[in-house]
């Protein structure tokens, strides 16, 4: 079996987020980008389904649709281990663009489990997962936050309102993750690091995709009001400001 | 053209996320001078049913096959899609949880339909259509234009006021042909929590962090829960070591809240704990460090060791609630 994991490139999540050009993009100086955290997870517990024998897995790959500023990611994923990369070279303007496009190659090679994270942190859609999915006709279960093999047959954990359930969907199927999925993400070794120089990353050129969606305009949250500080050992005075100031309690 | 609106069911109830919902539907389909038409899928009274007209539906479209009875994200993508087509839906609006998450993207590909997810304020323009939606985190919020003829919006959970309206809402019974082999997923168990108020339905929230020090120290902070109304939650180095379960993890990678009242107890407030709780109404803030980066988050705070103010807060409670 092959397992595909779709990586995003996004900043780092301490970054303090500015825009340039009239709010219409992020400023990217001084970010530093990462994978997106989700996706690293996914990226771990594809790698240990590997380690383990008895799993199947043959294995990993990762997929990155976007420029080649974003190649330090694609060589950080082949770091913590993937066996190679896909980068389409394209931005990626939208969640359809993005999910039409990595259709494309799923359509072309065959992958047994696609991995998705549940959201990236920039855009925040969570819908690629989704939409690769439907464009390839098959099973996608989300909220994934486990996922092991039994008796040669993936069985997935999803998180539903207020509880779990174990599922089971036949091969070839689409898991967007969650937390939960691995433990900690995996780091990369000093190993690991000297191999991914020698690893594959496939460049692919984009099929035309016009996208559904696009941000014109980004505004940051609106500042909130300074704190009202409230003596210790008077929590009564808290009190009473939720009860008849924010009349909340 | 009408404005369609997918409201799920917990064992045959809806919850005030469906009214939500449809309140939000209802105000898009005044912007459009149109009416709502409301899905459920799966056994609910008609009693329950005609609740969703108390917020504007118009009409109640109610599914019932009993291969639906666990969602299986393309069958159920296979009943919306159909009704939207025949109700000549141009606005679908779905919930931004689990189960819309599994189903907008699918139903976005069926239908050639772009997706505005998290979306938590009305639409802000109608022609082009451009939607205000959560991005980075919540750190910032962007205007999407959506091009497409059908549009889908998700809407972040308590984000939108309830609306009541009179409603005389009709109700058409369906019982789709659904093939059998489209239903792939199977589900082997089922563990559901029983008795507790849910991280994401609830109105007040009580967190805590590593100022809590020990797991052995969190009964007061339960207590003040309980004594609240509220749910238990805490940041992700208290779940990360295991001294609180994943599920009450709120932050960037985990729950993301938006409860009228967040009290933070013993939490610092990293940007990425921020992004799971920065849409809360109210936020309290307990640390024992005055420069912590939650008490610019926060609008009451209270500067002091948690394990010593949760114990007179919990009594300060007590005795309001004499």
């Amino acid at each position: 079996m092959k397992i595909l994991v779709c990586i995003s490139n996004v900043p780092d999540t301490t970054t303090k987020i500015k825009f340039a050009e009239g709010n219409t993009s992020i400023d990217s100086a001084g970010i530093q980008w990462v994978i997106n955290p989700w996706d690293e997870l996914s990226l771990t517990r594809a790698l240990e389904l590997k380690d383990d024998a008895t799993s199947g897995i043959k294995s990993v790959t990762v997929i990155h649709v976007g420029q080649a500023s974003s190649e330090p990611t694609i060589r950080k994923a082949l770091a913590i281990g993937a066996d190679d990369a896909i980068r389409i070279n394209a931005a990626s303007s939208d969640g359809w663009f993005v999910a039409a496009q990595i259709a494309e190659i799923v359509k072309k090679e065959q992958f047994d489990i696609i991995m998705c994270g549940l959201e990236s942190s920039d855009y925040n859609g969570s819908i690629v997962g989704g939409m690769i999915s439907e464009f390839l006709g098959i099973p996608s279960v989300s909220a994934v936050s486990g996922i092991k093999f039994e008796n040669g047959q993936p069985v997935m954990i999803r998180e539903i309102d207020g509880g779990k359930e174990v599922v089971t969907v036949p091969v070839p199927f689409v898991a967007i993750v969650q937390k939960g999925i691995a433990k900690e993400p995996r780091i990369a070794a000093m190993r690991g690091i000297m191999m991914a120089r020698s690893k594959t990353v496939k460049l692919i050129e984009p099929v035309s995709v016009d996208p559904l969606t696009e941000i014109v305009e980004f505004e940051k949250p609106a500042p909130r009001a300074a704190c009202k500080f409230i003596d210790a050992e008077n929590p009564a005075l808290l009190l009473d400001l939720l009860l008849n100031e924010a009349k909340v309690i | 053209m009408s404005v369609l609106v997918y409201t799920e069911n917990w064992d045959g109830k809806f919850k005030k996320l469906s009214f939500e919902l449809v309140s939000y539907a209802t105000a898009v389909a005044k912007m459009f001078n149109t009416t709502v038409t409301a899905v459920s899928i799966g056994k609910v009274n008609e009693s329950e049913l005609i609740k969703l007209g108390n917020f504007g539906a118009n009409k109640i479209i109610n599914v019932n096959n009993d291969k639906l009875i666990n969602l299986d994200s393309q069958a159920y993508t296979s009943v919306i899609s159909e009704i939207s087509l025949k109700e000549n839906a141009s606005v679908i609006i779905i919930s931004n949880n689990n189960t819309g998450k599994g189903i907008a993207p699918r139903l976005s590909v069926r239908l050639k339909a772009g997706v505005g997810s998290g979306v938590s304020r009305l639409p802000l323009s109608m022609n082009p259509f451009i939607v205000y939606k959560r991005t980075y985190s919540g750190n910032a919020f962007a205007h999407l234009v959506i091009k497409s003829d059908i549009k889908i919006l998700t809407l972040s959970q308590n984000s939108f006021d309830l609306i009541e309206t009179a409603g005389n809402p009709t109700i058409e019974n369906l019982s789709p042909a659904i093939d059998g082999s489209l239903l792939k997923t199977v589900v082997k168990d089922v563990q559901k929590q029983t008795g507790k108020i849910l991280l994401t339905d609830a109105d007040i929230v009580v967190s805590g962090g590593r100022g809590m020090k020990s797991p052995d120290n969190w009964p007061p902070l339960v207590e003040l829960a309980t004594l609240l109304g509220a749910a238990t939650a805490c940041s992700r180095p208290v779940s990360d070591e295991g001294w609180r379960p994943h599920e009450e993890h709120t932050g960037q990678t985990g729950k993301i809240i938006a409860p009228n009242l967040y009290i933070a107890v013993g939490i610092s407030g990293a940007t990425q704990h921020l992004a799971g709780i920065s849409s809360s109404k109210y936020i309290v803030a307990i640390n024992s460090d005055k420069d912590a980066p939650i008490f610019e988050a926060a609008q009451y705070g209270i500067v002091g060791d948690a394990m010593k103010v949760l114990p007179k807060l919990v009594e300060a409670v007590k005795e309001i609630r004499k």
